[in-house]
């Protein structure tokens, strides 16, 4: 792939991001999360300005946004939900509600819907074993999902 | 002869004093503290199977094959990653173990292609071995399901495949063989410290990538090389290799490229070279190399290669094949002829610092001894004469002051008109990894090059100065170390002349030497001035490195002298991690000056007016050496433009290219009768060329070359000649041809001739270089094995001495028609003027010569990035494209000198260093415009050059 150069605009907005987070120690993941929080996702051009402001080679800065699943390549619909499918959650039936859920919008994990109202997730463990299947829609955490449940998440995301 | 197999001890050796005593399945084994289980156990004989661990990286206990037992500990610890400790008893084969590295054998290999017979890493497989060493028998787990080996799986796309890149001239990365232990990308952060390599993704869709997902020539890769030496498996592999086969017999070598020297292994087939393997025990490379030296030696096989001796009567004829014995006839009778009819003076002969010095030392001998005069020169005097001059005065002799490994105890580097990470790879490896430990660095060069500000490394100042103001900068530096008190007094009283000191402290402390002032000239804020000073003379171990930024000036020799006060009023010199080096550009300038190549001094630079020296050489060769300094390369032109010098002797230099004002180059050689080119290819100054004698590579010949440490190494003979004769034949056969009763057999006779005629050579010989590996002049009774640094207990010449360094500006200036600076240097992939590296893949980086402009002047003038540009000086023009970067200064520009045809040299003027002639290169007025394409000069240049390339017989010219 060739690295395309970063628009104005862009180069911008992310220098900003930069410039708020670079004096922390290891700014590096807190600088990803914020470029996520300023595009929705990560931008790939944004990665040799990272590169270049923290005098890190962009395959490190490659290598660093790629091993974090949490870091997206493409912006997400307007809601995110993130089913669990760790173990505590699977032995409570996280898989027959993450089928559920799928039907219901249409898309698998990883998928975003053609409305571009949500982006469907897996997650490894929410800390929520105690109120197992768990999921957590735009940062917020649902517990003892059922059916109900999953129609109230519908609404809302439809709302 | 064989393989040589070096041992693998996994981890990296300690380097603590203290030793520790441990068990290893029942040997006792003693050592370094900080050593790892791994190391001690190899130490004692035994291999723990390992995949993940190398000695060239850190320890990083991914591949869990190394697991040992200790006993009164749990578990099964990774032998790379747990330190001895006193007393250990260590287990390396249980049972628990055997079934564990069996269980994680079988699954590498159950994602890994069992191409085993075809595969290029066949009989070089680590991977393989450590099937073999664990007793895999059989993958229980199958090979089916998720994999990264096949393109599809039951005919559907398998996303985890990923093709082979082939995009790397050398070499090709193969992710379906790759067993993901990080071995490539530790190597490329740890020892080449260009951090080109990551892990992309994680678990089990975990890859190596190369920038982000890049090919490898797209990516930050500068191919040195170390990632496809630490692949365990064929995932990185020399094309050679995988063309070939592999090496059956290995014979270490010496690099024929920059001057750092670097020890290799050249893997042969027969008499075919498979591959350049950076030898572990090379004390100046210490087990790393660059691309040139690992990759970059297909010219020794290209097509242009000129294997017959030719002659022509008339440059304008096409060139004639005919026997060495009638090209040495010819050039002999040609010779005497012309100091018959012009005097003795009327010929002489430039040496090469390309070839051995043994070499070398016979050009000097054959213009000494069978000229009759000391018409010899070399092309040092276009790089490092000043060095020789500015050391020679301060110190007492004309060298660097350190070894390589001296950098791993610096504290404060300092690099004035350098970039090693270009024409000092290897070196500037080592440099960075010291960095990263926490030394400091100061950077003086108008461009901001790698050094300044690359990955992980910053220097704390840059002094981005003017180009031409070196001098004021450097004594600013001394201004601000006097006026400041920051000078060690101790050092100085002990070791130098103190009223000396004292004249040069009352002539920098005054005020138009300040930071303040001099900040006017050079435009660096005296601010940094000051603080680089203060880091320099105050941060420790203070080191400096230097390069052709200084001596390529008007006023060179003073910039070096101006680099020694500084050492002397710090301290830092004579002991580890300080010193003033030189960094020198080709394999053997260093070897070529030793072997008294300059007009004015005999090897070991004794002047020749000395008249026991001379008697050394009187007595021994039977002759009367005259005692006056014969003529400098510059001098040589000027009398042939004159008509009183007629005749030449040019080995391994290309001097139309590599010397100043190319018009003057060459009016010279055409005024010339006989002019001698012996070299690998019909080169730009063979244009003008009567007779061509065809030279070797360093692959074809044995012989020493001297790295910019003063460090002798031995270059071996690992194939024959094509040519026919190495070249210190061809100079034997010509001294011969001369009359001169010359009867070597070997390099190592000339070696013992040296030795016994020069005191600072008296203990080397080819017996004590091969068993100490190589060694550091002086090297006689009193340092028997040599000399890693100088200056330990009192300069050479006594007390070291201070000499002023008024700052004189170049005649060479700005003004209405010329308003921009002109600088040159090189890249990465390409050395000195190209005739080697453009004739290999390394074009694939470099294929023709920019110029680096900044984006203010690009725009006043209206160019774009790429666009083709006249480059214009009072001396000359010529076109070239244009590349728009801030790494230089408004008002700077930046060209390299690697390609014929753009001739960055017609351009330079000839104003050069006062003390030795050195061109000044690194500064010309120019001005930049518009172009269309190649000048009328570049045009007819060109033609010119086809033209005198014909070969009589050959239906084609050689380029």
């Amino acid at each position: 792939m060739v690295m395309q150069p970063a628009s104005t605009e862009l180069a911008a907005r992310t220098a900003a991001v930069i410039s708020e987070l670079k004096n922390l120690e290891g700014p590096l993941i807190p600088i990803l999360h914020g470029v996520q929080e300023e595009f929705g996702y990560v931008p790939q051009e944004t990665l040799p300005i990272i590169a270049e402001a923290l005098n890190l080679s962009r395959a490190e800065v490659h290598g660093v946004f790629t091993f974090y699943h949490d870091f997206r390549h493409h912006p997400a619909g307007r809601h995110v939900l993130k089913v669990c499918q760790a173990e505590a959650c699977q032995s409570m039936g996280s898989d027959a509600i993450a089928a559920q859920i799928k039907q219901k919008f249409g898309i698998g994990f990883h998928e975003t819907s053609k409305d571009g109202a949500v982006t469907l997730e897996p997650i490894y463990c929410l800390g929520l074993c105690a109120c197992a299947p768990a999921a957590m829609l735009d940062g917020e955490v649902i517990g003892r999902l059922d059916a109900d449940k999953i129609d109230e998440i519908a609404e809302e995301i439809r709302s | 002869m064989g393989l040589i197999h070096e041992i693998d001890f996994g981890t990296p050796a300690s380097k603590s004093e203290k030793q520790v005593t441990l068990t290893v399945d029942g040997f006792e084994v003693t050592v370094p503290e900080g050593t790892s289980i791994m190391r001690a156990s190899m130490e004692a004989g035994i291999a723990i199977p390992k995949l993940c661990a190398t000695d060239m990286v850190d320890a990083f206990g991914s591949c869990r094959l190394c697991l040992v037992e200790i006993e009164g500990r749990n578990g099964t610890p990774s032998s790379c990653t747990t330190p001895v400790m006193p007393g250990m008893v260590v287990h390396t084969q249980t049972g628990r173990l055997k079934d564990i590295r069996k269980g994680v054998m079988e699954l590498y290999i159950s994602d890994h292609p069992l191409d085993c017979l075809t595969c290029a890493a066949n009989g070089d497989c680590e991977l393989q071995d450590m099937a073999g060493a664990v007793g895999l028998r059989d993958v229980r787990y199958g090979y089916e399901g998720d994999n990264h080996v096949r393109a599809k799986n039951d005919g559907v796309e398998n996303f985890k495949w990923m093709a082979k890149d082939e995009s790397n001239p050398y070499f090709t990365y193969d992710p379906s063989k790759c067993i993901v232990c990080s071995r490539c990308v530790r190597a490329c952060e740890e020892v080449q410290g260009t951090f080109a390599l990551t892990i992309e993704g994680r678990g089990f869709g975990s890859r190596v990538s190369p920038g982000a997902h890049e090919l490898f020539l797209d990516s930050e890769c500068v191919s040195c090389g170390a990632c496809v030496q630490a692949c365990p498996t064929a995932t990185l592999t020399e094309k050679s290799v995988i063309q070939i086969g592999q090496p059956e017999h290995s014979v270490v070598t010496t690099c024929a490229y920059c001057g750092v020297g670097c020890s290799f292994k050249a893997e042969m087939r027969g008499d075919e070279l498979v591959r350049m393997v950076p030898w572990k025990d090379g004390k100046a490379n210490r087990g790393h190399s660059c691309v040139k030296g690992r990759f970059a030696y297909g010219y020794a096989t290209h097509k242009e290669r000129i294997l017959n001796p030719m002659i022509r009567e008339n440059i304008a004829d096409p060139w004639r094949e005919v026997s060495w014995e009638e090209a040495l006839e010819y050039t002999a009778k040609e010779f005497r002829r012309i100091q018959y009819q012009y005097g003795r003076g009327a010929i002489g002969g430039i040496t090469s610092s390309r070839c051995t010095n043994e070499e070398t030392f016979l050009v000097q001998k054959l213009i000494r001894q069978g000229f009759g005069n000391n018409n010899v020169d070399t092309c040092a005097r276009v790089c490092h004469s000043p060095t020789g001059y500015g050391l020679g005065q301060t110190y007492g002799t004309s060298a660097g002051t350190q070894d390589f490994d001296s950098v791993e105890d610096t504290d404060v580097a300092l690099i004035i008109g350098a970039n090693p990470a270009s024409a000092h790879p290897v070196f500037a490896s080592r440099l960075k990894k010291r960095l990263r430990a926490g030394a400091k660095l100061i950077v003086i060069d108008p461009r901001r090059t790698e050094m300044v500000k690359s990955a992980h490394i910053e220097a704390a100042h840059h002094l981005a100065l003017k180009p031409g103001t070196n001098v004021a900068v450097v004594t600013a530096i001394a201004h601000v170390i006097v006026t400041e008190g920051l000078f060690d007094e101790k050092f100085i009283r002990e070791r130098c002349d103190w009223s000396e000191f004292e004249d040069y402290a009352s002539f920098v402390s005054d005020e138009r030497h300040s930071p303040e002032e001099v900040e006017k000239l050079s435009g660096v804020p005296a601010e940094t001035i000051r603080g680089a000073a203060r880091l320099y003379a105050t941060g420790g171990n203070g080191a400096i490195y230097y390069g052709l930024g200084v001596t390529e000036h008007s006023q060179g020799s003073t910039t070096v002298i101006g680099i020694a006060n500084l050492a002397m009023l710090t301290g830092n010199i004579g002991r580890k991690g300080v010193g003033v080096n030189p960094l020198r550009g080709q394999n053997n300038v260093q070897g070529a000056c030793d072997m008294g190549s300059f007009p004015h001094e005999l090897p070991g630079y004794r002047h020749i007016s000395g008249d026991a020296v001379r008697d050394i050489y009187d007595s021994l060769w039977g002759v009367k050496l005259d005692n006056e300094p014969g003529l400098r390369i510059p001098n040589m032109l000027d009398a042939a433009v004159d008509g009183t010098f007629k005749g030449i002797y040019i080995q391994g230099e290309d001097i139309l290219q590599s010397d100043p004002d190319t018009k003057h180059v060459s009016a010279g050689l055409e005024a010339m009768e006989c002019v001698v080119v012996q070299d690998l290819f019909l080169n730009e100054t063979a244009n003008y060329a009567h007779v061509f004698l065809p030279g070797s590579t360093f692959l074809e010949k044995d012989g020493t070359f001297t790295n910019a440490e003063r460090r002798i190494n031995r270059v071996r003979k690992v194939m024959a000649p094509k040519n026919g004769l190495a070249d210190w034949e061809v100079t034997q056969r010509l001294a011969q041809a001369m009359g001169l009763n010359w009867n070597y057999k070997h390099p190592s006779e000339i070696m013992d001739e040296v030795a016994k005629t020069t005191p600072s050579f008296a203990n080397v010989s080819y017996e004590f270089l091969d068993k100490m590996g190589s060694v550091q002049w002086p090297c006689n009774e009193k340092a028997p094995e040599g000399t890693p640094i100088m200056h330990i207990d009192g300069f050479v010449r006594g007390k070291g001495k201070f000499i002023r360094t008024e700052y004189v500006a170049t005649d060479e200036k700005t003004g209405p028609r010329f308003p921009l600076l002109l600088t040159t240097g090189r890249i990465l992939s390409q050395y000195n003027v190209g005739a080697q590296t453009r004739r290999t893949e390394n074009v694939a980086w470099h294929a023709e010569d920019l110029l680096e402009i900044h984006p203010h002047d690009a725009e006043n003038r209206g160019l774009r990035d790429g666009d083709w540009v006249r480059l214009q000086s009072r001396a000359g023009e010529t076109t070239l494209r244009a590349q728009i970067t801030d790494r230089v200064s408004p008002g700077v520009v930046y060209t390299t000198f690697h390609h014929p045809d753009t001739q960055a040299n017609v351009i330079t003027t000839d104003f050069s260093d006062w003390a030795t002639n050195c061109p000044e290169y690194k500064v010309t007025a120019v001005q930049v415009g518009a172009s269309n394409g190649p000048s009328e000069w570049q045009k007819e240049y060109n033609e010119q050059a086809q033209q005198s390339r014909r070969i009589a017989g050959h239906l084609e010219a050689a380029e």
